[in-house]
């Protein structure tokens, strides 16, 4: 089971510039947690301070009991290596083929026989569809494919925490659709604490269990992934309509006067929003241990949700009968 | 200003720290320094070879001019072998390695930076300054020990042949001189130079290529950067190399 990740007052800025204050949240273990947000609102940079990359002035990133933030340098390698981080590009070494990239991290950290590696590699490359391209070097494949390699890369040490910084950008809606899925068959395999970054309506709307927006320098909501989807609130509304009238301008923000015209103006009210099941794992996997974990976790917060988010969570639990019931006794929570 | 390029130093000698403690520490990455060994000598050694043999007949035909004025052209063997081989070498040795070498690295570590790649193994929990700096900076020390070696050999040899070929000097009278002035500690010591000269380039160098600024012209910034810096340090290195060794070592003749 995966590792519950813990982020308290994180503070990060840049040359005196904040990027986004005091943000606070706890990763549930095992589950996929998504994180939204307009362009530049500092989603990779929040996902670089998790893993350690960057070092925000103040709070801590809790993992296993290492603060990400301030342990001593020994510690975080540690640390890391429960991490797999796929980067928006692949971040591939140029010089190696694909092969010889997604056998690095076994090649550091294990004493594997070169045949094993062999086995795990080839393992990872099929699951990520690469079969055939192994030998070929990061510069003469495909963006998406440099995605994909990348991601085989992060899963190849079987990390117990997964982050995914914008998987979808450069990939077409049918490759963005197989990667959602992806996504969640690896949860089920694995059952490893996922946290993917994304402006991608589709993934949002499909994949996490929770889901969290950074705007305007801080964390506007995180938590349960219907409480997000129900929001009224008007910055995560236009988000995910996608509209342009509200408070998220072309430059980040708009100020008070364009916002008060628009007022005026009296835009026409979006059609209201529906909540798109969220996606099963493929035929033949296992079901998600998260799933069961999840249910008894939101059901014991749930008096403390808005109301909307109550009653939706409420209709899905009782619309979707596959999932398993409270009365099922403490399924996941043994693993 | 001031506070910037303080910064800068300070950041330098803790990588210049950090690459001494992680000398140490295993697995130690032999393919990598072999690699990078193979790599730093073969774009030095015929430009260093190249370049000594016309520096050693500067400094024979100047120094032969000069002690024949002075009546004392059976002491050139020695003065311009001990130019080469304390003065010259070494610091044929450190433009190379800075100018070839050190550019390289820097341009090699810079593009990986903005890549991301350094980023993806700090993740992956490996260290980018044990897994890919400390094989650089070895290899570069190791080639300019060598190196050094190699072109006190051509350059001595060369202001062999111009002063003894060309200013019509007497072998006898060029060989004896080096054997009553020249003494093995200055061998010692130009060596220890090499030594020094190319664990500032290849610090230096990976310094600039692990920090460049902004994206692609701030890798060739920072490659410009690498080889200026290397000089000025080498330099003043030098300098201040020569006066102690002065000051401890009893000069032979005297």
């Amino acid at each position: 089971m995966g590792i519950e990740v813990v982020v308290e007052g994180l503070t990060k800025s840049f040359g005196g510039q904040s990027v986004w204050r005091d943000v606070t949240l706890t990763l549930p273990a095992g589950e996929v947690s998504v994180m939204l947000g307009p362009s530049g609102t500092g989603k990779t940079v929040f996902l670089k301070s998790l893993i350690g990359l960057l070092k925000p002035e103040r709070g801590r990133v809790l993992i296993n009991g290492v603060d990400m933030v301030n342990s001593p340098e020994r510690e975080i390698y540690e640390t890391r290596k429960l991490f797999g981080l796929m980067f928006q590009d692949g971040a591939l070494f140029g010089s190696m083929s694909l092969f010889d990239n997604i056998a690095f991290p076994l090649r550091e950290h294990t004493r594997k026989k070169e045949s094993e590696i062999r086995r795990v590699v080839m393992e990872r490359i099929e699951v990520v569809g690469l079969l055939g391209a192994e030998g070929k070097l990061p510069g003469e494949i495909s963006g998406g494919m440099r995605k994909r390699a990348g991601l085989a890369r992060a899963l190849v040490l079987d990390p117990q925490i997964i982050l995914c910084d914008e998987p979808d950008s450069g990939l077409d809606p049918v490759r963005t659709a197989y990667l959602s899925q992806l996504l969640i068959d690896l949860n089920a395999q694995i059952d490893a604490t996922m946290l993917i970054v994304t402006h991608n309506l589709d993934i949002a709307a499909t994949v996490p269990d929770n889901m969290g927006m950074l705007f305007r320098r801080e964390l506007v909501t995180f938590g349960p992934r219907e409480v997000l989807l129900t929001s009224e609130e008007p910055v995560v509304a236009q988000f995910l309509d996608g509209r342009r009238e509200g408070p998220i301008g072309m430059s980040e923000e708009k100020d008070a006067a364009t916002l008060a015209a628009e007022a005026d103006a009296g835009a026409v009210p979006a059609p209201p929003r529906r909540i798109v099941p969220q996606l099963e794992p493929s035929p033949g996997l296992p079901p998600r241990a998260a799933v069961t974990r999840r249910r008894q976790r939101v059901m014991g917060m749930i008096d403390s949700l808005p109301p909307a988010a109550r009653s939706a969570i409420r209709e899905t639990y009782a619309s979707h009968a596959a999932a398993p019931t409270l009365t099922v006794p403490s399924a996941g929570s043994g693993t | 200003m001031i506070v910037g390029a303080l910064r800068q130093t300070g950041r330098l000698f803790a990588l210049a720290a950090e690459v001494g403690r992680a000398v140490f520490r295993r697995p130690f990455q032999f393919r990598e320094f072999v690699e990078q060994f193979w790599f730093v000598a073969s774009v030095t050694i015929l430009p260093a070879a190249l370049v000594s043999i016309p520096f050693g007949a500067v400094i024979a035909l100047q120094v032969g001019s000069l002690t024949q004025q002075l009546g004392a052209q059976s002491f050139t063997g020695g003065a311009s072998v001990l130019a080469v081989v304390q003065q010259a070498s070494p610091l044929i040795v450190a433009l190379l390695i800075a100018g070839a070498a050190g550019s390289a690295i820097c341009a090699d570590l810079g593009s990986r930076t903005i890549r991301e790649e350094l980023d993806a193994m700090e993740v992956m929990g490996v260290s980018p300054v044990q897994r890919l700096v400390v094989p650089r900076v070895l290899a570069t020390m190791a080639v300019a020990v060598l190196l050094n070696g190699l072109v006190s050999v051509v350059g001595t040899l060369g202001g062999y042949f111009f002063n003894v070929i060309l200013q019509g000097g007497t072998p006898g009278a060029y060989l004896s001189s080096f054997s009553a002035l020249a003494q093995p500690a200055d061998l010692y010591v130009s060596e220890l130079k090499a030594l020094v000269f190319g664990f500032i380039a290849g610090i230096v160098a990976a310094h600039r290529g692990l920090n460049p600024r902004g994206g692609p012209k701030g890798v060739g910034d920072a490659v410009n950067q690498s080889v200026v810096i290397t000089f000025l340090l080498l330099f003043f290195v030098n300098m201040v190399m020569t006066a102690v060794y002065l000051q401890i070592v009893p000069p032979k003749g005297g």
